[in-house]
């Protein structure tokens, strides 16, 4: 038994549900007491989705509870199939069910004898795994699921496309600023001429998942969703991934880099269009003043978050903008030995950690001028009067703006410097002579 | 719809195939309420996520409610469950030290077969910290039924003698026995000074601006009641006699009803519940009956609510609004909009003890009748699937739902208001009708403005 006042990352089921009802035409039932189906609420809520958000619950109650599912799990399987017509049906039990332990594969296999639409039980361990590895791992299973399946009927596609072409994987429904990633990382491909062959799992059917293996590379921004699925497609294809959050100007051009030149692309035009877009990025006036002024007082900074966003952003903070980084650190334990690989050269001290009295005892002792981290972190730094920019998930309703900020690209890079300087420097503004004058 | 032109009600059942919120989100609002309490949840990893998230309450209310994390050792009982909850216990009273630590028991707790109430008596008696225990699970409740096991688990905590009078007793007894006599009647003449406190407890967690509002309203009839179930501290519970009154104020209270008649031995006054001024009015009327008042200067009051609602009338006037069944506060602001003059074709409920709920209901069907409209269609354990055929079909002015449906009605040209803003609005009392009025009508306004501009559908 853990007390437990927070939590950065969600129980499995959540995870496994923001992949189902990321694909289209996909419907999730949940083997679950009522009340554990707020996930409905949360996707509903945050996303702003117009339609219904596609998952039932299989309700447990006293009479599950006394006498087994029996024919309801299946049943509603069945009656989903009819209503919603969906390409695949998705099962999950939540912590709560999983104890139970009724044989829900047995269930699954009943129902799909009957039902037009294909049916999985989503294959995690509740009590194990988290929400960022149940995701990772139900792509993986779908992908795998369909490859497998088709594999027999030899309808999988395995010729290249002629044109440069990439699969988008990772871009799930409430992940942290996926939407507007996606757009920015859809504009860069289209600017360098490169085809989305397929973009995993948002907005994607089943269907089109043999289409998979025609793509020429694997892009995974987000390392948390996407790794078991590169890795299968690796082992079976011998697809290539690229694995780069494209945040920061260092990062956005070895992200190019690295992608033209996996797809053959490099040449001088295509070279010369990336300088001049860097090159503008790089003109505007408030990066200059920020790193030339930064040299003078170098300010400190704590950052904690997922593994992926901490670390792409310490490396930015420390190499572009010249901030102290004085304590970094993240909740994704499972990614602890990749995480200070990466940061151990870019900060003063790392902290892997699920618990967020530890970090705010850190920020208390520390006292940095700035910290990035999750609403957690801003919630801190309201208390003890430091500011701080939200740069990683959980997710708030604040990570789903309306005017579009990405967190990738050439746009990206705007909204991290924007952010950087109102947490900077609008912290304690005292009269308005100082309004184009900061000292940062 | 034709079944709803009958006079008396309709009631049928569906699947239970339907979104609310777990009972443990009561918490938000107990653990307010009780300002010495701490509350511990016992739970997954689910239940945690459910209250940080949808709740959004969690990390504000750090230091007073928190989360006992169920690990796969303790699920697979490999750990000692006394063990581990007095180490959390502990904890929690040297960080803390509350007057009481109210155990949350969820859906887990029940399917593991953790001895709760086994463990508590044991546990308070090491600790010395009251332990109330109370099993909020989605097994068997619904939403706000969370706080009617809670206040159900602390009626047993309420004293049963006064405890100023069992002290004088208790001296009296031992050395001055002669004196008891006098006391007595020293008793009887302070009573006479201020009004005397009637039998009568009433139940239901509301802010305490609202209590007050509910007792100076009975006060003006010369009632003074002798408590609230729950109080602000947990130190000042009120004394239950056998025989007392009760009444509540919320319409899911059932089982607390249910154990104050049974164990208590309270005699519980039907009455509907004082949400709008047409059942506040029943509700202190039906009060006054028992105790042989005649209330006096109810008809202006109620008047004068009316009057004050004029603004808002003409804006539900001949308007439908349709109920998907949410908090069990259904029945109750129904009957106040058909009074209003709306008209109500079906309202969804979880759950609904006709007992418990019987004058509520009586008076919805009075309403009806008084405003010659269809009686509506109750829908127990309601489908939401089903019920967005019938609201496609109905296309209703209104539709209260939960959170989960919300946006894509929305998006399909439905007028909504989320049924949880009711649970949190202050709605009890005669001056309260405004605000009811006002989240009903709120949407509905937008929707007058966005006509004026010339649109008839903000959707394409």
């Amino acid at each position: 038994m853990k007390l437990a006042y927070w939590m950065y990352t969600g129980p499995a089921h959540i995870g496994t549900l923001r992949i189902a009802s990321s694909f289209k035409n996909v419907h999730a039932i949940m083997h679950a007491p009522l009340g554990d189906d707020y996930f409905n609420v949360m996707r509903s809520m945050l996303e702003r989705e117009r339609n219904y958000t596609p998952v039932t619950t299989s309700v447990v109650d006293r009479n599950v509870l006394a006498r087994g599912s029996q024919e309801k799990v299946i049943d509603n399987i069945l009656r989903k199939d009819k209503e919603e017509q969906p390409d695949l049906i998705v099962l999950t039990p939540t912590c709560t069910s999983s104890i139970l332990q009724e044989d829900l594969q047995n269930f699954v296999e009943q129902a799909s004898l009957n039902s037009m639409a294909d049916v999985l039980l989503a294959d995690v361990n509740h009590y194990r795994i988290n929400e960022l590895q149940a995701c990772d791992k139900t792509l993986e299973q779908i992908v795998r699921f369909y490859i497998e399946k088709n594999r027999a009927s030899l309808t999988l596609e395995k010729v290249k496309t002629l044109l440069p072409s990439v699969n988008l994987i990772g871009i799930s429904s409430l992940g942290f600023h996926n939407n507007h990633d996606t757009r920015e990382l859809k504009k860069l491909f289209e600017l360098y001429e490169i085809i989305l062959n397929c973009s995993l799992p948002q907005g994607t059917t089943v269907k089109t998942l043999i289409n998979l293996p025609k793509a020429w590379l694997n892009i995974l921004p987000y390392r948390e969703l996407g790794l078991l699925t590169s890795k299968y497609l690796n082992k079976e294809f011998g697809l290539l991934s690229l694995v780069i959050l494209p945040m920061g100007n260092i990062n956005l051009n070895r992200f190019l880099k690295k992608l033209l030149f996996s797809l053959k692309l490099e040449n001088n035009t295509i070279t010369k269009v990336i300088n001049i877009k860097l090159l503008k990025l790089l003109n505007l006036n408030w990066i200059k003043k920020e790193a030339i002024k930064s040299k003078l007082k170098r300010k400190k900074a704590i950052i904690f978050g997922s593994s992926n966003h901490v670390a792409t952003l310490t490396k930015l903070l420390s190499k572009e903008i010249g901030l102290e980084i004085i304590l970094c650190g993240t909740y994704c334990k499972s990614e602890s030995k990749w995480f200070s690989e990466q940061v151990q050269n870019y900060c003063n001290k790392i902290l892997i950690t699920e618990d967020h009295t530890m970090i705010s005892n850190e920020i208390s002792k520390l006292k940095p001028d700035v910290i990035f981290g999750t609403q957690m972190e801003r919630h801190i730094g309201k208390r003890l009067g430091i500011p701080c920019g939200v740069i990683s998930s959980p997710i708030h309703i604040q990570n789903f703006p309306l005017s579009y900020k990405p967190m990738v690209g050439y746009e990206g890079v705007k909204t991290i410097m924007d952010l950087l300087f109102n947490s900077l420097n609008l912290k304690d503004r005292k009269n308005s002579f100082t309004l184009f004058n900061e000292i940062i | 719809m034709n079944q709803i032109n009958n006079s008396t009600l309709t009631f049928q059942c569906e699947t239970g195939n339907y979104h609310t919120f777990c009972p443990i989100s009561c918490v938000a609002w107990l653990y307010q309420k009780i300002e010495d309490s701490f509350f511990l949840v016992i739970g997954t990893k689910t239940c945690g996520y459910f209250l940080q998230n949808s709740m959004g309450v969690m990390i504000f209310a750090e230091p007073r409610y928190a989360m006992a994390e169920l690990e796969e050792g303790d699920i697979s009982a490999q750990i000692n469950d006394y063990e581990e909850l007095k180490r959390l216990c502990t904890q929690i009273k040297n960080d803390r030290n509350p007057s009481v630590i109210v155990f949350i028991g969820t859906c887990t707790t029940e399917i593991i077969k953790m001895d709760l109430e086994g463990i508590a008596p044991k546990l308070e008696a090491e600790i010395g910290i009251p332990i109330v225990v109370a099993r909020a699970n989605g097994l068997d409740y619904t939403f706000t039924q969370g706080e009617d096991t809670v206040l159900a688990s602390l009626i047993q905590r309420c004293p049963s003698k006064d405890r100023e009078t069992e002290k004088i007793n208790k001296n009296n007894s031992s050395l001055f026995p002669s004196l008891s006599i006098f006391s007595k009647n020293k008793n009887e003449s302070n009573l006479s000074q201020d009004k005397p406190n009637l039998p009568l407890v009433l139940f239901g967690s509301l802010p305490n601006s609202l209590t007050n509002q509910l007792e100076h309203e009975l006060e003006k009839q010369n009632i003074k009641i002798s408590g609230w179930l729950p109080t602000k501290n947990y130190k000042e519970l009120p004394v239950i006699h056998e025989g007392d009154y009760v009444c509540g104020v919320n319409p899911y209270l059932a089982r607390t009803a249910t154990n104050l008649i049974r164990r208590r031995k309270c005699k519980l006054i039907s009455a509907p519940f004082p949400i709008g001024p047409d059942g506040t009015r029943a509700w202190i009327e039906k009060i006054c009956s028992i105790f042989n008042i005649e209330p006096t200067g109810l008809d202006e009051r109620e008047k004068a609510v009316w009057d004050s609602l004029e603004n808002y009338l003409p804006l539900v006037k001949g308007k439908s609004v349709f109920f998907m069944g949410d908090n069990l506060l259904e029945l109750s602001i129904a009957r106040f909009l058909i009074r209003c003059g709306m008209i109500v074709p079906e309202i969804g409920i979880p759950y609904l003890h006709k007992r418990y709920q019987e004058a509520e209901i009586k008076l919805l069907e009075d309403t009806c009748r008084k405003m010659q409209v269809p009686t509506p269609l109750i829908i127990e354990k309601p489908d939401n699937y089903e019920e967005l055929k019938r609201i496609e079909q109905y296309r209703p002015d209104l539709v209260i739902t939960g959170m989960a449906n919300a946006n894509p009605l929305e998006a399909r040209g439905i007028n909504t208001k989320w049924s949880v803003e009711f649970t949190f609005a202050q709605i009890h009392g005669f001056s309260n009708a405004r605000d009811i009025l006002e989240l009903v009508t709120r949407s509905l306004r937008r929707k007058n403005y966005i006509q004026q501009l010339g649109w008839k559908e903000l959707v394409e």
